[in-house]
């Protein structure tokens, strides 16, 4: 059932994006940043974190997840550390997959070499 | 001739047809179904493998992160991405995939202002606005706290 719902949550969640592109002439990079942003504002109001319960990684690997790992991470060290977990909280929380990102695009830019797009 | 608005759009409908919607509807939805599935199959194997909850997330994030960045070195994310639009963009593997296609790409540009600068050309925007969204949201949460207990 999980599988299920983070399949239909994650592609509920794409096709949202595509309209976006479609529709109305955001360029990808503004979606991605819509995308983050959104998933923080959702976070925050209590929202995010049921669609989580529910879908899994559905929710959690659209970059709306990472907005939601930001979030959660803010609030926790705003509990811990008081006002400046505000600074800390968001950057900790995503350095695993921030990190992992860099390390790879370090590794690919050594280990292969630029091609044609198309 | 200058061309008014109006013509200016009709000219521009002309030259940039619209996709077919339900086409790119149905891609995005499929292979961005698809990738959050497989990221389901990583976090039930992950949290199998004895990782707390919270851990199996980063670490499902990771995984996904690094099979994305071999598929875009290979070259075969973007083909799929040519279909797929959102599908493939919306994902974390789309994150990676914005930081890996400029890494390769700027390569020729040295490993300092070409690489590690033009890394960020899309990641960064990402960065800078979740951040500044999420340190908004500390400071709110530090305010209400106190009422919230």
């Amino acid at each position: 059932m999980r599988y299920l719902w983070a399949f239909l949550v994650g592609g509920g969640l794409c096709v949202i994006g595509q309209l976006l592109i479609d529709l109305t002439k955001l360029t990808p990079a503004r979606v991605l940043v819509l995308y983050v942003v959104s998933g923080v504002a959702l976070s925050a109001v209590g929202l995010y974190g049921p669609l989580v319960e529910l879908a899994g990684a559905g929710a959690t690997v659209p970059l709306t997840g990472f907005g939601h790992l930001l979030a959660q991470g803010v609030k926790r060290a705003v509990e811990e550390q008081g006002l400046l977990g505000a600074l800390t909280g968001g950057g900790a929380a995503c350095a695993a997959g921030v990190t992992a990102s860099l390390l790879t695009g370090l590794a690919a830019s050594l280990l292969t070499k630029s091609r044609d797009q198309n | 001739m200058k061309p008014d608005k109006e013509q200016y759009a009709r000219l521009l409908k002309q030259v940039c047809p619209r996709s077919p919607l339900l086409r790119d509807f149905l891609w995005a939805f499929f292979v961005g179904g698809g990738i959050c599935l497989l990221g389901e199959g990583v976090r039930a194997a992950w949290l199998a493998a004895g990782h707390t909850l919270s851990d199996a997330g980063a670490l499902t994030s990771a995984t996904l992160i690094a099979a994305s960045g071999a598929l875009t070195g290979l070259g075969w994310y973007q083909k799929l991405a040519t279909r797929a639009g959102a599908g493939t963009l919306v994902p974390i593997t789309g994150f990676a995939n914005a930081v890996v296609s400029p890494a390769i790409e700027f390569r020729c540009e040295g490993l300092v202002t070409g690489v590690g600068a033009r890394m960020f050309s899309i990641a960064g925007p990402v960065l800078v606005y979740g951040l500044l969204a999420s340190a908004v949201w500390g400071v709110i949460w530090w305010l209400i706290r106190p009422w919230m207990l």
